[in-house]
């Protein structure tokens, strides 16, 4: 009585098609990210050591470590993060929970998309219009930090505003209901629920400016400078720019060496992802609704 | 005229071109509980959301007509939303417990409108035990204020939305078919609570149920496509009704 019919099983089969190619395509799109990172590790994972990791580069860059460019890096999106976050996520508040729809909030989300599609080396020269001489900043840290910063708005803004609409509207109604004002809705209910989500979102939005280049190469990121900036006002070294660097523009590297930079970038990467998403499970399991 | 509670004038409201209430006249007198039915769409969560004027966060929504709380015309430039609200609360079809503790959800009203003014423990307290009582939640919940609101079943939850918005000393309450996302033993629960705020608020309760409208109001309003059909005495209403659809729609012949 329950046996398959002709039907059934050419369904069936069909469906057991359709599913091997979806996994086809997944294999096919891990795969390089598979041998990137194996090749990385057998061929950089040798270069890390202490040493690598904590002196600075010797013999025109071709021996010694990276630990300017290090510090370099981590203190760009440091201060990417500083600058970006308060910025992002006012705006996104606004757009998510003050804006009303009408044509200049259209226009700016227009505007947020589009920002999101500049390439990084148009960021770049107006970051150095902006920041390295309008501001007169000049090529810094600051600079550079800034310029990554505006690069990852449009991003930033994004995911905060997501996070904020993923807080469900019956809260909201819930506080107005009760004469709340809008900045009380926002403050005491809104905002704690979608903490966690803009706080992961954002840091793993902008620790992904750690790996760019462009944006910084004119603003503040230095070529060689083998010792560690004082304050903001310094250029520095950084990883993206040094991997460049040792890969293309200096003889007589060691070939390990540049996997060895490229290794240690994409290990500050998925660290700060990894924080991000363990930050997101940790604060989830403390969810209340 | 001292009576009236809720009184509305030619009262019109288009979303967008769409027209979603016609002239819509009626006085609901103070003290009572007003049930108001209807088939699905034809306005009545539209006319109870015009009343604290939570209807005007969609920005195209337009309205004409007045409507007047305890003789105060609600659309009156000077009328500060905070205080309407203040005193016209809301309770919706789905419990919505603020992801708070129940403790917490109690005290955000009065928190939101003390201004920074802190009160001490023992006010508090005495607030929360207060609401607590009034909606019959006290003995379940004394030993657990701190947990969250959430986790409270269905039927304690729309007690306790009920609860918090006592402590803003309101008049009108309006419940938009508060018990239909409940079982019916958490129905009639909430039941005999709206019954026992009878008299103290002025209470406007939609609800799909003939039966709850029938045993749990004084004064019935039936509304059709937007217009106000009838209001009458539920006991007169369900009766001898005035108007032929009412019959049609209390016998169920549409809905
Ligand atoms: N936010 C809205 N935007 C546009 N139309 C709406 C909106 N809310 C309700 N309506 C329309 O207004 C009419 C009345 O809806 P509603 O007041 O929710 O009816 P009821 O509560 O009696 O079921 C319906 O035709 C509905 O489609
Ligand atoms: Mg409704």
């Amino acid at each position: 009585m329950f046996e398959a019919t002709e039907i059934n099983i050419r369904n069936k089969r069909i469906g057991k098609g359709i599913k091997f190619s979806f996994l086809l395509m997944t294999v096919l799109l891990a795969t390089p990210v598979l041998i990137i990172l194996a090749v990385l590790i057998q061929k950089g994972g040798p270069m890390i050591s202490w040493d690598f990791l904590f002196s600075d580069p010797t013999n025109g860059m071709t021996a010694g470590g990276i630990f300017p460019a290090l510090i370099g890096t981590i203190s760009l999106v440091i201060v990417a993060l500083i600058a970006s976050v308060p910025v992002g996520v006012a705006a996104a508040i606004y757009l998510s929970e003050y804006a009303k729809d009408n044509w200049l909030t259209r226009i700016i989300n227009l505007a947020i998309i589009n920002l999101a599609g500049v390439p990084s080396i148009v960021h770049a020269l107006f970051g150095v219009g902006a920041f390295v001489l309008f501001f007169k900043f000049g090529t810094s840290i600051l600079a550079a930090s800034f310029t990554l910063a505006v690069m990852t708005l449009p991003v930033v803004i994004v995911a905060t505003r997501e996070s904020l609409q993923a807080v469900p509207y019956a809260f909201r109604e819930a506080c107005w209901n009760m004469g709340a004002t809008r900045w009380q809705t926002i403050y005491k209910v809104v905002l704690p629920n979608a903490i966690s989500g803009i706080l992961t979102g954002v840091i793993l939005e902008v620790s992904r400016t750690a790996g760019e280049t462009a944006p910084i190469m004119f603003t503040g990121a230095a070529f060689f400078l083998p010792f560690l900036p004082q304050s903001v006002f310094d250029q520095s070294m950084a990883l993206s720019l040094h991997l460049f660097v040792v890969s293309t523009q200096v003889p007589n590297v060691p070939e390990e060496l540049p996997y060895g930079v490229a290794l240690v970038l994409i290990g500050i990467v998925l660290l700060m992802n990894s924080i991000s998403i363990a930050f997101r499970f940790y604060l989830r399991g403390k969810k209340k609704w | 005229m001292k009576d009236i509670a809720v009184q509305t004038k030619n009262f019109n409201l288009w979303y967008g071109d769409f027209q979603a209430l016609f002239d819509i006249n009626l006085s609901i007198k103070q003290g009572l509980i007003t049930s108001m039915i209807g088939p699905s769409g034809c306005g009545k969560s539209t006319l109870l959301r015009s009343m604290n004027r939570i209807i005007d966060r969609l920005d195209y929504v337009r309205t004409t007509g007045e409507i007047h709380i305890l003789q105060h015309d609600i659309f009156d430039p000077k009328v500060e939303l905070v205080q309407l609200r203040k005193q016209v609360g809301m309770v919706f079809q789905r419990p919505n417990p603020l992801p708070l503790s129940i403790r917490e959800n109690i005290l955000f009203g009065h928190r939101i409108h003390a201004g920074g003014k802190k009160s001490t423990k023992n006010e508090e307290d005495e607030i929360v035990e207060k609401s607590l009582k009034t909606v019959l939640l006290w003995e379940k919940t004394k030993d657990r204020l701190g947990n969250s609101a959430t986790n409270l079943s269905l039927e304690e939850q729309q007690k306790l939305c009920i609860a918090r918005l006592l402590p803003l000393k309101p008049t009108v309450l309006l419940m938009d078919e508060p018990c239909s996302a409940l079982d019916p033993k958490g129905t009639e629960a909430v039941e005999e609570l709206i019954w026992t705020l009878r008299g103290e608020y002025t209470i406007i309760m939609v609800t799909h149920n003939m039966a709850q409208a029938r045993r749990a109001s004084d004064e019935c309003i039936f509304m059709l496509m937007g217009e106000l059909m009838e209001h009458s005495p539920t006991t007169d209403m369900f009766v001898t009704p005035k108007h032929e659809k009412t019959a049609a729609y209390i016998e169920g012949r549409y809905g």
